[in-house]
């Protein structure tokens, strides 16, 4: 065991990154895996957190496991660095992980711990992000058998998945899902790329950086490496659509705060029914909002 | 190119562990099929027959006899526990139970069709009628929504199922339609092999004959090849040319279907018969 990650025993009765050495150790070994096989669910020793599965304990393994004194740590929430489960987890690395730095620009960060959004900003080869996930398993909506699912994916049949959107057409004229979408990886494997929404879905393809998908609950590890092919599943003659945020007049709402038109939008309506849309990447908004105010100023 | 479309050799099933004594003291003679020194069950033993390009070949026999046995075990349901069984696809053969499971899936999926009694075997009940065939297609990789569309659609027509119906939940059909919705969700990949399993029983007879109308029509269209299972005489005298006759897990006796309805050999076929005329 490296003696130079152990804490005074004064301070704390565990390790750098509160999983002792062998957790971390066996974490990096399925991570290695999972890199390999893209899109694979390796399955792994998930350990007990403390905190409840379903907060992000998947995810928190893979950073934990991945953090060293020298990386910088940015964690988001549905977009916002300053949401509830975000603050908890950072607040818990801070504790956990003496002398890691965190921040909230995406830029700044090598270490980037997310739920339900991929970061507006791109991302480099130098940054990891890791994905918290709830469910795994792309075909659980159409085979409740584990043991049935596994041999679906050895043989890459996912065919039933694409009932389900044939489904869907009939039903809505086009494919509603609106996260969770089936994605299929480096030309084998079809993941559930967690809760990002559709709209994130074609930044994983050929992604500079390395993406890594962590399900506590279900104890799996899986990744899309950098350079990856990460397509969504289509019909031939149907073209995957993001959601496309337009008015009653068919124009592009812009961000209420930074006036962005390219970006992921969250729709909020106040206490007078009014609904208006800000950016859900609140980094991302606020950078935005400085270079305006810097040009005014200018 | 020989006309053969399927051989079937020594084909037994056996469910519990068999003892040397399974196979000499069950069979007619003895008038059961269940082994009195282990208690095993001789589904079937010995099924031997060869299948030719569009015949329709029936298998009659009571419940228990081993005729669905039979069928589960060609359509990969079940496996046997000896014989062996060569599809020939086009020119080339293929022994089916030595293929690896993925194999035996795919030609399952794509060179097989077949209908049930219960068409809650066949289809699923948690999508529309048009989404069961399109299953059926997405399984043999076609991918163009607007092509599995007019497919299923044609395919429903051609079974007289209306297009109107086609996006509504089988579940809202009639027994007849249903039984319809399989045979069309049966042929979407246009296989050479077709399997029907009882489709008739339970239906009303009027409906009866409507699906068996439909069966011959089909033959005749695309000459595909049948195995018929069922326990209606005048089922096997409507399709099948030529004809099994099953009884406690063995081959009673086989020949044209004329031949046995006139002249049966088997004293259980004469009751048979008899019993039916």
């Amino acid at each position: 065991m490296n003696t130079h990650y152990e804490l005074p025993l004064e301070d704390a009765g565990y390790s750098f990154g509160f999983l002792d050495e062998y957790a971390k150790k066996e974490v990096r070994r399925c991570i290695l895996k999972a890199i390999a096989i893209p899109g694979y669910q390796t399955p792994y020793a998930s350990r007990e957190m403390p905190m409840g599965r379903g907060f992000g304990t998947g995810g928190l393994q893979l950073t934990l496991s991945l953090i060293g004194a020298d990386d910088t740590l940015k964690v988001i929430d549905q977009g916002s660095d300053d949401s509830v489960n975000a603050v908890n987890l950072r607040q818990f690395v801070q504790l956990t992980c003496p002398g890691v730095a965190v921040t909230e620009k995406t830029q700044e960060a090598t270490l980037i711990q997310s739920r339900h959004r991929i970061p507006e900003k791109a991302l480099t080869e130098q940054q990891i992000l890791v994905l918290q996930v709830p469910y795994p398993d792309a075909l659980v909506v159409v085979e409740p058998s584990e043991a049935r699912r596994k041999v679906m994916h050895g043989e890459a049949d996912y065919s039933r998945l694409l009932v389900k959107l044939y489904e869907d057409v009939v039903r809505f004229d086009e494919i509603t899902l609106s996260h969770r979408y089936p994605t299929r990886i480096n030309g084998h494997y079809v993941i559930d790329p967690s809760p990002i929404p559709r709209w994130d879905v074609p930044r994983l393809h050929q992604s500079p950086a390395l993406v890594l998908l962590g399900a506590g609950r279900e104890k799996k590890i899986y990744a899309v490496p950098p350079y990856t092919v990460a397509e969504p599943l289509v019909f031939d003659d149907i073209a995957f659509r993001v959601e496309d945020f337009r008015d009653t007049h068919g124009r592009r709402i812009a961000c209420r705060c930074c006036g962005s038109t390219v970006s992921f939008l969250d729709e909020l309506i106040d206490d007078a029914g009014k609904v208006t849309h800000q950016c859900s990447d609140s980094a991302y908004c606020e950078e935005q909002q400085e270079t305006i105010s810097a040009r005014k100023q200018a | 190119m020989s006309n053969k479309i399927l051989s079937v050799r020594g084909l037994s099933r056996i469910h519990g562990e068999p003892c040397p004594l399974c196979i000499v003291s069950t069979g007619p003679e003895h008038d059961t099929n269940i082994c009195p020194h282990c208690g095993s069950v001789v589904a079937a033993h010995d099924v031997s027959f060869d299948l030719y390009r569009g015949e329709i070949l029936g298998i009659i026999g009571e419940s228990g006899s081993g005729k669905s046995s039979t069928v589960k075990m060609l359509y990969f349901d079940d496996m046997p526990t000896a014989g062996s069984a060569t599809f020939h696809d086009g020119d080339t053969q293929h022994d089916m139970f030595t293929l690896n499971a993925a194999q035996q899936r795919s030609m399952r999926n794509k060179r097989f069709g077949m209908v049930y009694q219960n068409p809650h075997l066949g289809l699923n009940f948690q999508i529309s009628a048009g989404g069961n065939i399109a299953e059926r297609l997405l399984m043999s990789d076609l991918k163009h929504y607007g092509e599995i569309r007019t497919r299923a659609g044609d395919l429903l027509a051609r079974t007289e199922v209306s297009r109107a119906r086609m996006d509504q939940n089988p579940r809202t059909f009639s027994g007849g339609m249903q039984q319809r919705v399989q045979i069309a969700k049966a042929l979407a990949t246009r296989p050479p092999l077709l399997f029907l399993d009882e489709v008739t029983t339970g239906l009303d007879l009027s409906v009866q004959a409507a699906i068996l109308d439909l069966i011959l029509e089909i033959q005749h269209e695309l000459g595909t090849a049948m195995i018929v299972v069922t326990h209606d005489l005048g089922v096997i005298r409507l399709l099948a040319g030529r004809t099994l006759v099953m009884k406690h897990g063995r081959v009673i006796e086989s020949g044209l279907t004329d031949q046995i309805l006139e002249d049966p050999q088997h004293a259980y076929t004469q009751r048979l018969v008899a019993s039916a005329l």
